[in-house]
């Protein structure tokens, strides 16, 4: 019973703020709906009792994605004038996507209705078997090479990423911090003896 | 009475949880209090002054200046709260909020002493780094929402600070859970408690030679180093940064806001950085005395007061270095996070993984 009131008090904030993400217009005020839409399906996780993937979306998305998401949109100064020039050309290609999306969310909701059948109910999960663990023992034994071969690939993006942004400008001078490190105080500070008196 | 008898009997767990929340959260506002006291006065000590040495408890004769901070809450409090003409009026008074609230709640998992711990979760350590990384959002918002550019500038900074420091911070925890072998943070402490009963003498005790500091003594500095940064605290306090941007985030905040904003989630947070760094590296509640004094004796018994002793201690670090460093440049800090932490960590999880494959120091008894 409190179960399913907090997962329908969850859903409606969580439908709202997917609604705030599309319908604000402030840029900064969308992307923290969107974080606020995050961290309502970490909680929806949280009731279904899969806490390991609830806690890594928070961690991963809220704690780090969207962090820099805010931070590129509010360094952007958005014309909104300007975005809603289009709005009218392209507004038959949304609907046709919004209608495709809704036809197909209908169809897995009622797929029993057309002649579908659900597959069973999982079994609620044991307290003595750790979600964690059990994830765990997954990942590293039976998809350990498709684990870490996601990794390479992720490892590779990372490294694209920056060499992307690596470009020779011309007249670029750059800091060699080893060489800053590495300064003493006698490259640095001479010690001048000066008779107080003014004698030469 | 029958009544107030039939809802203990019924909801007598809720209560109970309800009213250690309240008195952890109470615990930590009131340590928060006296830290700042202790800044001043610690401070002040290290440049040879006095600090804080007026205000007393309701006139009494002995601790003079230790009613300051709450002296310094009651002014913050009826001050007015002014609002920038052109601020986001909703997000500027809610971001102290979103500051405060991940600082108060990352303490339901930390474990204070064998028997209590608020919640007893599987997933301790990664709950603390989610609600950690939440932190940020408060500093961001304020900034934005001001609508002034130092505070801007502020948040920027913070942003990709704390961003940088958490993959370090990351790291450094995935060899405290590579040693453990638990994400439970109770876990974590009791696997510190691994003895070398077979090296006899005087090894064969659990002692403080067992806790992770000795064995991953590199990951303790990049973890705790990573949390001063994480904390915004000197000498990594760029975000406020008074000498070029005024204030940084917090400089449009004023009264009840900027107490709330700045001053309860900054120290709550370096207190837990300071409980954490004791809970993952320094044995948490256990006694450095253990194996070597007769188990049944005070200084050996595992409690909180060996917890409280280390979290005192990297707190006084935390004001020791602030009296002592200057604060560092912005580039150099991200030098430090990227190009020197996260490789540290990296080589110390691989040279960990062979002490662990080769059976060395605390994976010893694992056979």
């Amino acid at each position: 019973m409190f179960v399913t009131l907090l997962f329908y008090a969850f859903a409606t904030v969580l439908v709202g703020a997917a609604l705030g993400v599309v319908l604000s217009r402030n840029p900064v005020h969308a992307a923290l709906f969107l974080v606020l839409a995050f961290f309502t399906s970490a909680a929806l996780w949280l009731l279904l009792e899969a806490e390991f993937l609830g806690i890594v979306l928070v961690l991963v998305y809220v704690g780090a994605v969207m962090v820099l998401f805010l931070f590129v949109v509010m360094m952007l100064d958005v014309n909104v004038a300007q975005l809603r020039e289009g709005l009218t050309r392209h507004a038959p290609l949304g609907a046709l996507v919004a209608g495709i999306m809704i036809v197909e969310i209908v169809y897995v909701v009622w797929v029993r209705e057309l002649g579908g059948t659900l597959g069973p109910m999982p079994a609620a999960s044991v307290a003595s078997v750790s979600n964690t663990k059990a994830l765990g023992a997954v990942l590293y034994t039976d998809y350990a090479l498709p684990f870490q071969l996601a990794a390479v690939v992720l490892l590779v993006a990372i490294v694209a990423a920056i060499v992307l942004t690596m470009r020779k400008r011309p007249g670029y001078r750059q800091q060699d911090i080893a060489a800053q490190v590495a300064v003493r105080r006698e490259d640095r500070v001479r010690i001048v003896k000066v008779d107080p008196a003014g004698r030469p | 009475m029958n009544l107030l008898l039939s809802l203990w009997t019924e909801y007598r767990e809720l209560i109970v949880l309800t009213v250690e929340i309240i008195a952890v959260m109470l615990a930590v506002v009131i340590s928060v209090a006296l830290m700042t006291y202790a800044e001043r006065k610690v401070i002040g000590w290290i440049q040879v002054r006095h600090g804080p040495n007026q205000i007393r408890i309701f006139g009494l004769p002995f601790f003079k200046g230790l009613a300051q901070p709450f002296a310094d809450v009651i002014k913050l409090l009826l001050k007015e709260v002014i609002v920038p003409t052109n601020a986001d009026k909703f997000l500027f008074l809610i971001a102290p909020l979103v500051a405060l609230t991940p600082a108060l709640a990352t303490w339901a998992v930390v474990p204070f002493s064998p028997e209590f711990v608020l919640a007893d979760i599987d997933a301790g350590l990664l709950y603390i780094l989610a609600l950690t990384s939440l932190g940020v959002y408060g500093i961001i918002l304020a900034g934005w929402a001001a609508n002034s550019k130092y505070a801007l500038l502020g948040a920027m900074r913070s942003a990709a600070q704390i961003v940088a420091y958490e993959i370090a911070m990351g790291f450094a925890l995935v060899g405290v859970l590579m040693a453990a072998g638990s994400l439970n943070l109770t876990d974590i402490v009791r696997a510190q408690s691994h003895g070398y009963a077979a090296y006899g003498w005087p090894w064969q005790a659990a002692g403080f030679l067992t806790w992770n500091w000795f064995w991953l003594f590199p990951l303790m500095v990049v973890y705790f180093i990573s949390g001063i940064a994480e904390t915004n605290r000197a000498p990594f306090d760029v975000a406020e940064g008074e000498s070029e941007i005024v204030a940084g985030f917090h400089v449009e905040y004023s009264g009840a806001t900027f107490a709330t904003l700045f001053a309860l989630p900054e120290y709550a947070n370096m207190i837990l950085v300071a409980t954490l760094a004791s809970v993952f590296f320094m044995g948490g509640w256990q006694s450095p005395f253990d194996g070597y004094l007769a188990p049944t004796s005070l200084l050996a018994e595992p409690s909180f007061m060996w917890l409280a002793l280390k979290i005192l201690a990297f707190l006084f670090c935390f004001l020791w270095f602030r009296a002592t460093f200057p604060r560092y440049r912005y580039d150099q800090i991200m030098r430090l996070g990227w190009k020197v932490f996260i490789p540290i960590t990296l080589v110390w999880i691989a040279v960990e993984s062979a002490m662990a494959w080769f059976r060395v120091g605390p994976w010893a008894s694992l056979g």
